[in-house]
């Protein structure tokens, strides 16, 4: 396998799997606030700014994934 | 397709690289000062035009700063920083959007491949921009702690010697103010960067009609990018300035 191949390969696989991980935590994150506002309309404004919040901290993984997988192919 | 994760240079001033992106940032600052000059220029009592829209951007980021400090005196010291830094990144995310961004450019000689340089490219799409901002605002969350709460002791946060098991948190402590820097540049730049080349992916692909939703996206994720910028600042910059030894006496009780 020449080298041109490999790095496309691990360019994919990492951000393959690096997406795993903060797909499910966001999922979770969002169920979780989903139920809550559900329980309490009224805080609805109160959850959102925390569930956001969360939900950046969980996605700036998967960033780092595809930051690693594009320095892979193009640098 | 040609995709550089480096700014492309454009010229010099001097001995100094000027960068696309570097270039796009100036117009983005250039925007944001002429407006702020002319909507507050012949201030009236009952705002109208742009005078209203100016004070409508900052009512709302005057809320959104208090809803995380909970305290006016803090909110007023602490907002001109906080507000230019989500205005900056907001306009700077969205100018990365406009026609004209990516495509506009000349082409040079690299190495003996032709290349094509784009004149202009999304501010926040080059790591040096979101590095400085992250180090910045980190530099600036140490400075504010020390003024709030006294050096001595925003320093014991660091440097803990009560215990042992307080010294590794203080190590701990400083590993994560350094990853902070780290996590802040490599989210602002790694979603910003990924959009543009998503954009120019789905442009390749379905051409006129592709990259609609996509252009969507984008302007909520360039909005959504500089809210979490700002907010995680302001948790920071909370942390910081809240006494804990305070905080270990009220929970003794």
């Amino acid at each position: 396998m020449d080298a041109e191949a490999m790095k496309t390969l691990a360019a994919a696989i990492a951000i393959g799997v690096g997406a795993i991980g903060p797909a499910i935590g966001i999922g979770m994150i969002g169920s979780k606030a989903v139920e809550a506002i559900g329980r309490n309309p009224e805080a609805s404004g109160k959850i959102q700014g925390p569930m956001i919040l969360t939900a950046a901290f969980a996605e700036a993984v998967a960033i780092y994934a595809l930051v690693i997988a594009l320095i892979v192919k193009f640098v | 397709m040609e995709i550089s994760l480096a700014a492309e240079k454009i010229g010099h001033i001097g001995s100094l690289p000027i960068t696309n992106s570097m270039f796009t940032s100036w117009i983005a600052t250039i925007v944001l000062v002429v407006f702020a000059i002319f909507a507050t220029r012949k201030m009236t009592m009952i705002p109208k035009g742009s005078q209203k829209t100016l004070e409508y951007i900052v009512d709302s980021l005057m809320h959104l700063v208090n809803s995380v400090f909970d305290n006016m005196t803090q909110t007023k010291k602490y907002f001109p920083f906080l507000a230019t830094l989500f205005l900056f990144i907001i306009t700077n995310n969205w100018l990365g959007l406009l026609p004209g961004v990516g495509s506009i450019g000349f082409h040079e000689i690299h190495n003996g491949k032709e290349l094509f340089i784009p004149l202009l490219r999304g501010g926040n799409a080059d790591l040096n921009t979101t590095l400085a901002l992250a180090l910045m605002t980190m530099v600036l969350v140490q400075i504010f702690g020390m003024v709030a709460i006294g050096f001595f002791k925003y320093v014991g946060r660091f440097v803990n010697f009560k215990s042992p098991i307080d010294f590794f948190v203080g190590i701990l402590e400083i590993i994560g103010e350094f990853s902070r820097v780290i996590s802040f540049s490599f989210r602002l730049f790694g979603n910003i960067f990924a959009g543009e080349v998503l954009l120019a992916v789905i442009t390749w692909l379905l051409p006129y009609v592709g990259p609609v939703p996509f252009y969507f996206l984008e302007i909520f994720v360039g909005f959504i990018q500089a809210l979490v910028f700002t907010m995680l600042a302001m948790v920071f910059i909370k942390m910081a300035i809240t006494d804990h030894s305070e905080h270990e006496e009220k929970a003794a009780h």
